[in-house]
Formats: C-alpha cells, sequence, structure tokens
C-alpha cells in the first residue's frame, strides 16, 4: 500500500464512525485527494482493500460526485459560481476575469500546477452574489477588479493555509450574511479543510 | 414589516461568539434538553411537534410531526439531518450551521429522543467546508461536555453524531440519493416503493431525514410548547421561516419571519427596496426548481397555500428578485444548465432532455435560434413533464427533471416575446 501510516491511521478512524464500512468511501476520496490533489490509481487501490469493495466500485462512486477530480489540480483551486443569483449579478465578468488572468479554460491547470479553475454550480452565497471559492474557502461581493487583487496577492503570497475570513476581509464585498465570528481557521490542501481530512490549517 | 427571531436569536444577541459552547449555554442552551430527556417522555415530545404543526424546510413541506409518526420501530434506527443545502437561492441552513451549531445538535438530541435513536448523521455539502468545521467543532465541544456519547446528561441515554462531508453533487439533497450517498455509493435518488425512509432508510433501516432549520426549531418549539408555535405565522405555515433573499435588492440576506406577508413588502422594508430603483420584473418564490412568478404578483402572500395557489411553490425559501434590465433568457439558461450539470443520469427524460433543453437556450441565447426553437423548447418540456402542468406530472424517479420544465414554461407563459426578440428574423444558410 502506498498511504503512509498516518494516512492509513486516520482511514481506519474514519471508518470506525460508521455502522458501515463502505459509508466512509465519500470521506475516504477527500482523504486521497487531500494527498495527490485527485484520485489516483494508487488511492483506489487502497481504499478498496481498505473497505472491501472492488476498485471499480469505488471509481464508479469517483467519478459521480464533481469533488472528485480525476486529474490532478493545482495548489489553488478557484471556482466560481454560475448559478442563478450570481449569474444576474455578472458573474460572467468575474469568470472572465480569472480566465484573462490564468489563461485557462475550464477545469485547465495551469503548467505551473499554481492554479485550476472551474466553473461551479451554486455555492450558497447568492446573498453576496457574485461568489468564488479558493479551495472551497467562499469569498462573497467579487468584482473584476477585486478578482485581479486576489490572484496578484495569491501569486506574490502563495500562502500555505487559505482562510475564508481572511480573503473576504481583503477582497470580497457583499456578504450573503454577517458573519460575525471571526476564524482564522481554512484549508492547507485543493480539497475541503475538515478535522476528518486533516486539511485544517490556522493563519496568523 | 419585522422579523420574529426564534432561530436567529442567539447570533443576533452575541454577535461574536453565538457558535461557542459556552456562549451556548449562558442564553438557555441545552437546558432543554436536559429537561426534556429527565422529565418528558418521547410520545410528549411528538405531540409538541405534531400541535406546532412545522413543515419541512428543505423544499418539499412535508409536516414533521407526520414524518416522525411514521417511524417504524426497530432495533437499528437513525437520524439523518440533510444540510446538503444547494438549491440555488438558498443559504439559510448555512447561516444556522455556521452560527448556532449547538442549536441543531441540541434539536437532534431531542429528536432523538422523541425517536429512541442513537446514531445519527449531519450530511453537508462538501462546498460548505467552514460550516461542516463549525459543526464539527461543536459536536467535539459537546462530547467533552458528556452531552453526545454514552448516558447524556446522566441519563440511560447514548447518542453519537458523524458530521459526513458530500462532494458536490445537489441531487444528494433528494433524501434517498442522499442516503445512498451516505452509504458509499453513487448519489442516486432510489425508485420507490419504498416511498419513505421512515419504512426503509440508511441500509434500509428506519430512518428520520430532516432538514436542518427543522430541526433547529425543535428547542424552541419543545421549550415554548407546539400550540405556541402553532400561533405564530398564519394555518398551513406555522412558526418562522428564514428565507434568503437575492438578486436585485439593496439589501440582500437571510430574514427570519413569519410567513403571511407578501413577497412585495418583504422586498420593499427588509430588503429595502430594488437596486437603482427599478422595478421587478420576474421573481423566484422558493428556490431554482419554482416556477418563476412575475413583477405583478409581488402580493402575492408568502404562505405555502399561497404560492401553490399561483402554480409555483415556496420550496427552500430563496426568493431571487430580477429586475426589469435582466436577460431573462440567460437566466433561464442557468438555470437550466444548472439542471443540466446536476442530473444524476438515471432516467432518459431528464438526463437527456435537460442536455437538449440547455443546448436549444444556448442557441437561442447567442443570437443563433431558429424560430422552431421556442415549439421545440416546449414539446422537450412536454417529454419530461407531460402537460406541463403544475404540480408537474413525472416521468423520472425524483422531480430533478421537472424543475429544469419551471423556467422555461414561465418565461413562455409571461415573456414568450423576449425569447421571439432573441431569434434573428433571417437566418443565413
Amino acid at each position: 500500500m502506498s498511504w503512509d501510516k498516518k494516512l492509513i491511521n486516520q482511514a481506519n478512524k474514519i471508518i470506525k464512525q460508521y455502522p458501515q464500512k463502505r459509508s466512509a468511501l465519500g470521506p475516504l476520496l477527500h482523504l486521497a485527494q487531500s494527498k495527490d490533489g485527485y484520485i489516483s490509481d494508487d488511492s483506489i487501490e487502497v481504499i478498496s482493500e481498505l473497505i472491501g469493495i472492488t476498485e471499480v466500485q469505488v471509481k464508479s462512486v469517483s467519478t459521480f460526485y464533481s469533488m472528485y477530480k480525476q486529474e490532478p489540480t493545482g495548489k489553488y483551486l478557484i471556482s466560481v459560481c454560475k448559478s442563478i443569483s450570481c449569474e444576474i449579478s455578472n458573474s460572467s465578468d468575474v469568470i472572465k476575469k480569472v480566465q484573462e488572468i490564468t489563461g485557462l479554460n475550464n477545469n485547465e491547470t495551469d503548467e505551473e500546477g499554481i492554479f485550476t479553475f472551474e466553473k461551479v454550480e451554486c455555492i450558497g452565497a447568492c446573498g453576496g452574489a457574485p461568489a468564488i471559492q479558493i479551495n472551497y474557502e467562499t469569498v462573497e461581493g467579487m468584482t473584476p477588479e477585486s478578482t485581479e487583487s486576489l490572484f496578484n496577492w495569491l501569486k506574490e503570497n502563495q500562502p500555505k493555509v487559505i482562510v475564508a475570513d481572511i480573503l473576504q476581509e481583503k477582497f470580497g464585498g457583499t456578504r450573503s450574511f454577517e458573519w460575525g465570528i471571526k476564524d482564522n481557521s481554512g484549508t492547507i490542501a485543493s480539497v475541503p479543510g475538515f478535522q476528518n481530512f486533516n486539511t485544517v490549517g490556522e493563519s496568523k | 414589516m419585522k422579523e420574529t427571531v426564534l432561530l436567529t436569536k442567539r447570533m443576533r444577541d452575541f454577535p461574536s461568539d453565538s457558535h461557542l459552547i459556552d456562549i451556548y449555554e449562558k442564553s438557555n442552551g441545552y437546558k432543554v434538553a436536559k429537561k426534556t430527556l429527565s422529565k418528558s417522555s418521547p410520545e410528549e415530545v411528538l405531540k409538541e411537534i405534531q400541535d406546532s404543526n412545522i413543515k419541512g424546510r428543505g423544499g418539499a413541506g412535508f409536516p414533521t410531526g407526520t414524518k416522525w409518526g411514521m417511524l417504524v420501530e426497530d432495533k437499528e434506527k437513525y437520524l439523518v439531518i440533510n444540510a446538503d443545502e444547494s438549491e440555488p437561492g438558498t443559504f439559510k441552513d448555512r447561516i444556522l450551521l455556521e452560527r448556532d451549531p449547538h442549536q441543531l445538535i441540541e434539536g437532534m438530541i431531542i429528536t432523538c429522543f422523541a425517536a429512541n435513536i442513537d446514531k445519527a448523521f449531519i450530511y453537508i455539502r462538501g462546498e460548505y467546508a467552514k460550516p461542516a468545521r463549525r459543526v464539527q467543532n461543536a459536536v467535539e465541544q459537546a462530547y467533552s461536555k458528556g452531552y453526545l456519547g454514552k448516558k447524556i446528561f446522566g441519563t440511560n441515554m447514548n447518542l453519537d453524531i458523524v458530521v459526513h462531508l458530500g462532494a458536490g453533487a445537489y441531487i444528494c439533497g433528494e433524501e434517498t440519493a442522499l442516503l445512498n450517498s451516505l452509504e458509499g455509493r453513487r448519489g442516486e435518488p432510489r425508485l420507490k416503493p419504498p416511498f419513505y425512509p421512515a419504512v426503509k432508510g440508511l441500509y434500509m433501516k428506519p430512518t428520520l431525514v430532516n432538514n436542518v432549520e427543522t430541526i433547529s426549531s425543535v428547542p424552541w418549539i419543545v421549550e415554548n410548547t407546539g400550540a405556541e408555535y402553532n400561533k405564530l405565522g398564519v394555518e398551513g405555515s406555522t412558526g418562522t421561516r428564514i428565507f434568503s433573499l437575492s438578486g436585485h435588492i439593496n439589501k440582500p440576506g437571510n430574514y427570519e419571519i413569519e410567513m403571511g406577508s407578501s413577497f412585495g413588502e418583504f422586498v420593499e422594508t427588509l430588503g429595502e427596496g430594488v437596486r437603482n430603483n427599478k422595478k421587478i420584473k420576474a421573481f423566484i418564490p422558493g428556490g431554482a426548481s419554482a416556477p418563476w412568478l412575475t413583477g405583478e404578483q409581488l402580493e402575492i402572500k408568502m404562505t405555502i397555500d399561497d404560492v401553490a395557489k399561483n402554480n409555483s411553490m415556496l420550496g427552500s425559501g430563496a426568493v431571487v428578485m430580477m429586475d426589469e434590465d435582466t436577460n431573462l433568457v440567460n437566466a433561464a439558461k442557468s438555470i437550466v444548465s444548472f439542471f443540466a450539470h446536476e442530473s444524476c443520469g438515471q432516467c432518459t427524460p431528464c438526463r437527456e432532455g435537460t442536455t437538449w433543453l440547455e443546448m436549444i437556450l444556448d442557441r437561442v441565447a447567442s443570437g443563433r435560434g431558429r424560430s422552431s426553437d421556442l415549439e421545440l423548447l416546449l414539446d422537450v418540456c412536454d417529454n419530461i413533464s407531460p402537460g406541463l402542468s403544475w404540480p408537474p406530472k413525472m416521468t423520472t424517479i425524483c422531480p430533478l427533471g421537472p424543475s429544469a420544465v419551471s423556467p422555461i414554461t414561465s418565461l413562455m407563459k409571461n415573456f414568450r416575446d423576449e425569447v421571439e426578440n432573441m431569434i434573428p428574423t433571417k437566418v443565413l444558410l
């Protein structure tokens, strides 16, 4: 098996939470992605052994959900919402800006492996449309100008931890609602920053 | 028009730390659960919920008391919280998860007491990373205090809660798809019957599947009685409801109100009017699946029954306002393209139909439409949902396919000239 001991331990901890092993499949795919940035054949093999289903069954589930990537993603996964509230609030201008800056088409990653760009469906930030996510950390009330500043900042600083509150403070505009709580926790990978995936990081 | 604040009270009183267990307890938190577990019977709790007449806040509006009453007795039973909020326009569960996660946990404890359940899951959409972290922290805090785990509050009740992240599939908001997903399968809705997860749900065992807002309401109802809750709002739409207001509005946001005011009043008062003093051309009363209403219908009351009478639905409580400058063909295309992307692919009318609708609308929106496209759109819609009636007739396992029909029939019924105007008069061959 090509997962290290730490990852295997985490996987077993997740599996134990469920009455049936197979229920852990979704979280284990997130875990796999936190390692490689996509669902590798290696991980499929490991997961199928861990929960006792075939590799094809793992693959079949991993290709159903849009958050499981079949090809390596860059360090920063840029997801721009295009659903109705964002669409009528000029999300297409934000999308154009991102494409202009990165030179990427939908679902493409740059050669340096820094940015992956994708257009996504509703991310639940409709009151703060148009909205964008960097590694699943939400920033609301974007404009083409603030998008440019955000990218410049990302390129210059290449932060290890992406934190929604920090990005929102620096680059965001109208919010869906008062976020209230100041939060320094975010993600250290191009997967959701979540305790079970060991992907939560703190920023100063 | 004012808000009536039950579920969003704590986050207003303690704006910077309403998510912490200390603050939660300081503001009456977990007292209802403690009292209920030691002094009440499960039957008494069920009766309060039934008396409240609360209807599910996920979109379908099924009476919660009835759902709980249908739960079949079994040694193995589950509660699953549907936090897969992804109906375009909706962001009300997000605020409850982010800012008052303990209220949800307390609601779950009381629910599990009423239904004699010892294992529960919170299925949160994968894109809600920050809300999921908050809920996970809250669950851990509750465990450390002995409010979850074995013998909670020193009673004989055990309860374990697992926070489960989805991976980007709107269809998992459909409860049987959600259960499949939680079982580690593709998120495809199950063929009915069995109709109700309360009979055969997770691992084919009796399961309550309830929305975040519904279960977050439970502590208030049990504390203040179902009869008090029933006094709020109007008959058929009791209690308060959190509406997500977005679109061309001066003050978008989540608003907790008693149902019964009109959409127009809602927009003018809490929403502080339409941006740049424009007029509303069309609006969506209950999420992307709901047929649109027009600017002339703003006086319709925000109740489940009133909106249904006008051939639409209050759905998930997502109100999207579109002003007079909105390109409605693009708006419809955005919604149809959403459903095409999110179709699970099991049923042919939905898989093929939504894809064709998207392609035809794209052609029209980009100025390459044909005069025959209008009838073609309606014909494809008719194949997905015969008769184009409301509520829609189904040719599919779940309502996703018919949902894609809503924006097109709305467009054709009320704004046909806008579509016609986008068709070039002469097509050069």
